[in-house]
């Protein structure tokens, strides 16, 4: 222990004469380079692609009790087109008369045209050991076919404004038990949770940064998550009440934060530590 | 069955670049489920890797190998056209072999 504290006065000393400003700010820097250096390394190998592979599969296999395959699911550039769709949702479809984020979507093709039950839809969201996710696949595939895609979200339809403007009171309205809100951490600059740096997502480059890159692989997890799952996540996090998988609440915070990274290119499934 | 691998081999100079990815759990046989019962352990435990008949990667692995694990190797020689091969192994005796097209 003397023996780690003795280093940590060392670099702060240091720190303060190479820069002159706070000392956190310097150890901090040093940090994010070395967790962007653990970023590049794992790149190469992301096994995030075993995920498309098997999404690839799910979308082109018939299936469900009306054996369907999703040729005829239309994600908003027509029937059983891929390429680009997850760059402009989300988005209101007449079909449903609903604002639909990509898993909202998804599950609506397997209710309506797959014959599933709205429970064997939705009933497993997100994998963990042994049993893996047919909605996270499908997500990892359809993402994949809109990198280098530039994010091209509507807002048109007065009910897409509606959710825009809902997912905006969501993000700064304060709650739960430690009075927290998403702005708490995510609505200024520099902010950190440990050694993560938290993107300002109230500012168009972070939501830029922060929304072009999920869904990621978590190599802690050994799963690829979705947007619905981080911000699920969030929402635990912040001792809320659990966000409803594909709710009009989570779908709502969505097209917030989708919306404020128009513009951006997409470039995604990434992997996260 | 298990999932298939996604391999890429490519051509560089006169050896070949074979990269892998494989889909497999690897559980170490130290974690708990949220019953508190051991998880058995699962893993990978040899991998070969052959080229024309002949074997030019075999390893050895254990439970100390990440979940769905990424390999990265070079040999020398191979041709644009020609196969490589990837075997793996489990403590179960399950088995996959999968193949690649160098380019």
């Amino acid at each position: 222990m003397p023996a780690m504290i003795r280093r940590a006065a060392v670099r702060a000393a240091f720190c303060v004469g190479a820069t002159a400003i706070a000392t956190t700010a310097c150890a901090q820097t040093s940090a994010v380079d070395e967790i962007a250096k653990y970023r590049a390394a794992l790149q190469d190998g992301n096994p995030a692609e075993l995920w498309e592979a098997r999404g690839e599969d799910l979308w082109k296999t018939p299936r469900g009790p009306g054996k369907v395959s999703f040729a005829t699911c239309d994600l908003g550039l027509g029937p059983g087109v891929v390429k680009g769709a997850y760059a402009q949702l989300p988005k209101y479809f007449a079909d449903a008369d609903r604002v639909m984020d990509l898993e909202t979507r998804l599950v609506w093709c397997m209710v309506k045209q797959q014959g599933y039950s709205e429970a064997d839809a939705t009933k497993n969201p997100f994998g963990g050991p042994g049993q893996k996710s047919d909605i996270e696949a499908l997500v990892a595939y359809i993402t994949s076919e809109s990198r280098g895609v530039k994010m091209n979200v509507a807002m048109d339809h007065p009910k897409e404004k509606e959710a825009f403007a809902l997912g905006e009171k969501m993000f700064v309205y304060r709650g739960g038990t430690h009075d927290f809100a998403c702005q708490t951490c995510h609505g200024e600059d520099g902010k950190r949770i440990r050694l993560q740096d938290l993107p300002n997502l109230m500012t168009v480059a972070g939501a830029q940064k922060a929304y072009t890159t999920w869904p990621a692989y978590r190599v802690s997890q050994g799963e690829l998550r979705t947007f619905q799952w981080r911000l699920n996540d969030c929402f635990r996090q912040q001792r809320f009440p659990e966000l409803i998988f594909t709710s009009d609440a989570s779908i709502a915070l969505t097209m917030y934060l989708a919306r404020n990274a128009n513009g951006a290119v997409f470039d995604a499934p990434s992997i996260k530590r | 069955m298990a999932d298939p691998m996604r391999i890429r081999a490519t051509a560089v100079g006169d050896s070949t670049e074979v990269k892998v990815l494989m889909n497999h759990e690897m559980e170490t046989g130290q974690r708990k489920d949220a019953q508190g019962k051991t998880i058995p352990a699962w893993f990978i435990q040899s991998v070969t890797a052959t080229y024309n008949g002949k074997t030019v990667l075999s390893a050895q692995w254990g439970p100390a190998v990440s979940k769905n694990p990424f390999l990265s190797f070079k040999f020398k020689g191979g041709t644009k056209g020609e196969k490589v091969q990837i075997t793996w192994t489990d403590n179960r005796g399950d088995k996959r072999t999968d193949e690649a097209t160098i380019s």
